[in-house]
């Protein structure tokens, strides 16, 4: 019984899924990159890495999250949310020719990546008034 | 021409499983609100945040850390350049009050289901939470003079917590932040015994 069970559950995913075989998923997007980047990203004009980065942390924090990773040298800060749901982002910060930061934020919620552009113009709307600056849409 | 009946089953119950895998695993968006900021944001940044005066920011991680050992905590990460400690502890979630209740509702919803039906079997199944892992992140900042430029002798610190917790089967029944202000009013107590001891120490 339980055994068939999880063969009609395997043919129902498959039948919903398209046959993607579980590895594929190493290496799959849904989306175009560039698509992607285009709502994940934003340019904001200082040259100040560690400022930014700091300013990230206030804004996650405001937002009720707590850090799971920061490193100053890499530019990246993950942290996670738990309200009735598990929800993980990950912000990186690199520069951007002599006189930008570019930001980009990624999240993941429920095995999957959020693609909802409002989601991450909330976020980059919040990081604004941390950081005193408007974000720029990156082409 | 019909098919066999195991396959129709099969077949119906194929369908089922798929009909239900867009609302099990679909549709994967978070809440609306999940990044803006909430009414309460401004009050729980208060309540999770202090200003220290008369210590630079590595002196106030280390007390920070002193303290987190104290309550059991294991450092899972930390950032000096950056301010940011990460920290978690795995407990017992038993909580007396929780189970009273508990165990008062499930008897009167069993008396209850006794009395409507003759069925004996929906007694029982009484779930307790019993784990927890609480992770806690603190972060300090240098604050800033009148002039807007960051003191080397003052800090500010914001801790946040947050905790997952898990029933008698490993089920997980709760996801959420701490909002409750006792416990960082406790924290930010034990946090300035420990910044005194780590002065002392200097």
């Amino acid at each position: 019984m339980r055994v068939r069970y999880r063969v009609l559950v395997l043919l129902g995913a498959a039948l919903l899924g398209g046959c993607v075989s579980s590895l594929d998923q190493v290496t799959r997007t849904g989306q175009s990159a560039v698509q992607m980047r285009s709502y994940q990203e934003r340019a904001f004009d200082t040259a100040d890495k560690e400022q930014t980065l700091r300013s990230v942390i206030a804004t996650l924090q405001d937002l009720n999250f707590v850090l799971d990773k920061a490193d100053l040298d890499l530019g990246m800060v993950t942290a996670t949310k738990l309200s009735g749901y598990q929800l993980r982002v990950t912000v990186t910060v690199r520069p951007r020719g002599e006189t930008q930061m570019l930001v980009r934020a990624n999240a993941g919620y429920e095995e999957e990546v959020v693609k909802d552009p409002k989601f991450y113009r909330d976020f980059f709307a919040a990081l604004e008034k941390a950081m005193f600056l408007t974000a720029h849409e990156v082409d | 021409m019909r098919l066999p009946r195991a396959i129709r089953q099969g077949l119906t119950s194929a369908a089922l499983v798929a009909l239900a895998f867009p609302f099990l695993g679909g549709c994967q968006t978070p809440p609306e609100s999940a990044m803006a900021l909430s009414p309460d944001a401004m009050k729980l940044r208060q309540l999770q945040t202090r200003r220290v005066e008369g210590i630079d920011e590595k002196a106030l991680l280390a007390a920070s850390v002193g303290v987190l050992q104290d309550l059991g905590f294991n450092i899972d990460e930390s950032e000096t350049q950056l301010g940011v400690i990460v920290a978690s502890k795995k407990r017992s979630a038993i909580d007396t009050s929780d189970i009273a209740v508990s165990a008062l509702e499930s008897l009167i919803i069993g008396m209850v289901a006794a009395a409507l039906s003759d069925d004996h079997e929906s007694e029982g199944d009484i779930n307790f939470d019993v784990t927890q892992k609480i992770r806690i992140s603190i972060v300090t900042r240098p604050a800033l003079d009148s002039s807007g430029q960051p003191r080397p002798d003052a800090q500010v610190i914001r801790v946040t917590i947050q905790r997952l917790v898990w029933d008698d089967e490993g089920n997980l029944t709760h996801a959420e932040s701490i909002e409750d202000p006792k416990v960082y009013q406790k924290f930010f107590d034990r946090l300035s015994k420990s910044i005194f001891l780590e002065l002392q120490a200097e």
